[in-house]
């Protein structure tokens, strides 16, 4: 290999970043050379997305140092990043989307380049992947557009990607899809790519990568070889301390069924109902659907009938505009309203409750939300939900984006609700969650193919729902 | 949060420039005069503008497009309604809100069943109320009562009475958005539909009121212009179409909904009235006028708008 080859794609010396008072990245030290692939953990707001905002030259840093041996620019040393939140522009098609990170494509016919460069890509990385580069992204499942993203990622444009950041890229994938996407980081970082990856699956992070990074608080707390990591002392050293407790929960008389839709979905009332399947079989939707249908865009209950916690943030449940509070209390209104008015003393105090309750990550509610980073915002939602007194918690895929720590809070939460006679459906891409509910469906092409309760509710069981059986038996 | 970072305090500094500029010329002289006719004539765009300031609100595509037929159709009607006879003053103010109601349910409904991009429903209706208005006018100019006209022209505390009229919906709607849960609910809508829906917001209510809202705005100011300027006129709303979207979205508003600002509206209704003073009294003709007209608006929403980012 050329001394070009072997040199670091980028270094950090020292690098900081302050946001006015809040120091997101507090001194970090870092170097990926070609082959590395870093595994990047730490707890929700810890500085992971600042990170990497630093080293795709997204942000400069207030203090320190980031070098590309590579090239004058992030850009020029071949460094792309996909991101936790989706950034591809819905209104446009999927080769459409590439030509916008690829300047290079110009010119008579620049449409079919483009469709044989993303399509190349998405053969490479999710074989059999069925994306056509023709459609247009907002027809696509919010997973086809996380893989058209990775796809978009990896993809040559014009050079050649040499260091791809992936932020969260599991998070909305199914275990299939998640894994065609792992086995395509080894194969990269074989032939002397190099991807920093980001994860709260540390499954994930164990498989395949290198090296694992710990940050906490804007530090890095521990670089090690990831051999010398076991899973228990990844999260300690995450300063998290929980153990992975197996929850055997003993089986609980439910009350009256409180839901029942045309599709054959129910619930009882204080039971926890998981939806399951790969992802992007109608299980939002049939969520979306059922929340509509019990819920009115022209009367509003003092107490509502359903909430709705959203996976999808930006679509479905931040209103980017407002602060913290006024998140957290929109569903909570007419609570303590009087002739009208909004009874703010009231909503105070429930949001500075469900601040220490769920940890919201802030010194002040009435900070803007888009000041909280991902998972922060997705505990706003939680919030918001459960600070309402609704009978029946819709919950489309709510975990995204949200530390260890903080699921272990927040299943303990819901468990305690249920108790209390609440009805949870929990739409899940992740098979562990699911697995704690009561009750699954697991969707296959719209329809639920299979219920399983008690016992039956294993992952194989799970998977073989999933897929179409081979045989009739 | 320092002054100059609220996006309203441009429209005021506008105004109070520009009231600084004509009284130049007139070494101080007429000062009194100037800010009294400000008050009266801006009141009217303050009036539309607050309603169209809600409108604007709900999101991008909204707004409303028939504030002129509105206006025209309820000074008729009311007019029409009184004949001139002294003591009908409260049935004239009842059929002009009536009136207004009644085109913003046609409007929302338009909207709402026939799914219609905003901006063509209510331009379409407009040219129903406009024609409503001109068959029942029949060319009769019908005066006001005489106390009604009085009020209308009339001041209280030094201040004209419609300024006060103003002034009074002002606080009501700013009350109204900050304080109330509807008022909430309008500014999650303007946010997101689709994310205040999911929240439990009813927002097709909040729709349907603002555009029923926008219109009793719209009635009750031609009202009071036709009660102001003895009779109402089948032209008299058309200054207010640009008036009520240039005042709002120089006050500060965001175009793209979810944020509204009412001390703004004031400030740019004051501002539209006295820049056109000032280039007159400075001998410009009607084309240089409307040109620095327009670029001033600009700068204004410039100055306004980059503030905002960056606070």
């Amino acid at each position: 290999m050329s001394d070009h080859e072997t040199a670091p794609i980028v270094t950090l010396t020292d690098a900081a970043r302050h946001f006015g008072p809040v120091r997101a990245l507090d001194g970090v030290s870092l170097s990926v050379a070609p082959g590395d692939c870093i595994g990047l953990v730490g707890h929700n707001g810890a500085g992971k997305s600042t990170l990497v905002n630093l080293v795709n030259g997204g942000l400069a840093p207030s203090s320190g140092e980031i070098r590309f041996p590579g090239g004058a620019s992030a850009l020029e040393a071949g460094v792309r990043s996909v991101f936790q939140e989706l950034s591809l522009c819905p209104n446009l098609t999927v080769a459409e989307n590439l030509r916008i990170s690829h300047s290079a494509l110009k010119g008579p016919g620049w449409r079919t380049r483009a469709r044989a460069e993303i399509s190349e890509s998405l053969n490479t990385i999710f074989p059999g992947h069925g994306i056509d580069p023709n459609a247009e992204v907002d027809t696509l499942s919010i997973a086809q557009r996380q893989m058209v993203e990775i796809a978009i990622g990896f993809a040559p444009r014009g050079t050649q990607a040499r260091l791809v950041i992936l932020d969260e890229p599991t998070s909305s994938l199914d275990a299939g899809i998640a894994d065609q996407l792992l086995a395509h980081v080894k194969r990269f970082c074989g032939s002397g790519g190099a991807v920093i990856f980001i994860s709260h699956m540390l499954g994930e992070v164990f498989d395949v990568a290198s090296r694992i990074v710990v940050l906490k608080d804007g530090k890095v707390v521990a670089e090690r070889i990831t051999a010398d990591f076991t899973r228990q002392g990844l999260v300690d050293a995450m300063g998290h301390v929980t153990t992975e407790t197996a929850t055997t929960e003993t089986a609980r008389a439910h009350g009256p069924q409180v839901v029942q839709t045309e599709q054959g979905l129910t619930a009882r009332k204080g039971e926890v109902v998981g939806l399951s399947g790969l992802a992007g079989h109608g299980q939002a939707e049939a969520l979306a659907k059922l929340y509509l249908s019990r819920s009115s865009s022209w009367r509003s209950r003092k107490v509502p009938d359903v909430v709705f916690v959203a996976g999808d943030r930006p679509r479905d449940g931040v209103l980017p505009l407002w602060s913290i509070l006024r998140n957290i209390s929109i569903s909570i209104l007419q609570q303590g309203a009087k002739r009208g008015l909004v009874n703010r003393e009231a909503e105070t105090a429930i949001a500075a409750d469900w601040k220490s309750r769920i940890g919201i990550r802030t010194d002040d509610v009435t900070n803007p939300i888009l000041s909280l980073s991902g998972g922060n915002q997705q505990k706003v939602l939680f919030a918001r939900a459960l600070a309402s007194p609704a009978q029946v918690v819709i919950m489309d895929d709510p975990m995204r984006g949200v530390d260890v720590g903080t699921k272990q809070d927040v299943y303990a939460m819901i468990r305690a609700e249920a108790a209390k006679g609440r009805t949870f459906l929990w739409y899940s891409t992740e098979t562990e969650e699911v697995c704690q509910c009561d009750r699954v469906f697991v969707f296959r092409n719209h329809e639920i193919s299979a219920e399983l309760t008690g016992a039956d509710i294993t992952e194989e069981r799970i998977l073989q729902a999933s897929f179409e059986m081979q045989e009739a038996s | 949060m320092s002054a100059l970072s609220r996006p309203w305090i441009w429209s005021w500094l506008a105004a109070a420039a520009a009231f600084a500029l004509t009284l130049v010329l007139t070494s101080g002289r007429g000062g009194g005069e100037l800010a009294y006719a400000a008050l009266s004539f801006g009141a009217f765009a303050a009036i539309v503008g607050l309603g169209q300031m809600l409108v604007i609100t709900l999101g991008p595509g909204n707004v409303d497009l028939s504030i002129p037929a509105t206006m025209t159709l309820a000074a008729t009607l009311a007019l029409k309604a009184m004949s001139s006879d002294p003591g009908t003053a409260w049935l004239g103010l009842i059929t002009a809100l009536a009136v207004g109601v009644g085109t913003g349910l046609a409007n929302y409904a338009l909207i709402f069943l026939l799914r219609l991009p905003p901006i063509i429903a209510t331009l379409a209706a407009s040219l129903v109320y406009q024609s409503v208005a001109i068959w029942s006018n029949r060319g009769l100019r019908i005066k006001p009562p005489e106390g009604l006209a009085d009020f209308a022209t009339g001041r209280f505390l030094g201040l004209p009475n419609v300024a006060w009229v103003g002034l009074v919906l002002a606080i009501v709607v700013w009350v109204v958005l900050e304080r109330s849960v509807w008022g909430r609910w309008l500014l999650a809508t303007g946010q997101n539909l689709r994310v205040a829906r999911l929240a439990g917001v009813p927002v097709e209510l909040v729709r349907a009121t603002t555009y029923v809202s926008v219109a009793v705005f719209a009635s009750l100011a031609g009202y009071l212009l036709a009660s102001f300027s003895g009779g109402a006129a089948l032209n008299m709303g058309a200054e207010y179409l640009l008036m009520s979207i240039a005042v709002v979205v120089i006050g500060g508003s965001s175009i793209a909904g979810g944020n509204s600002n009412v001390p703004g509206v004031w400030g740019a209704a004051l501002f539209m009235f006295l820049v056109v003073s000032m280039l007159n009294s400075y001998g410009a003709g009607a084309g240089v006028r409307n040109v620095l007209t327009g670029a001033m608006i600009i700068a204004i929403v410039i100055a306004a708008s980059t503030r905002r980012t960056r606070a």
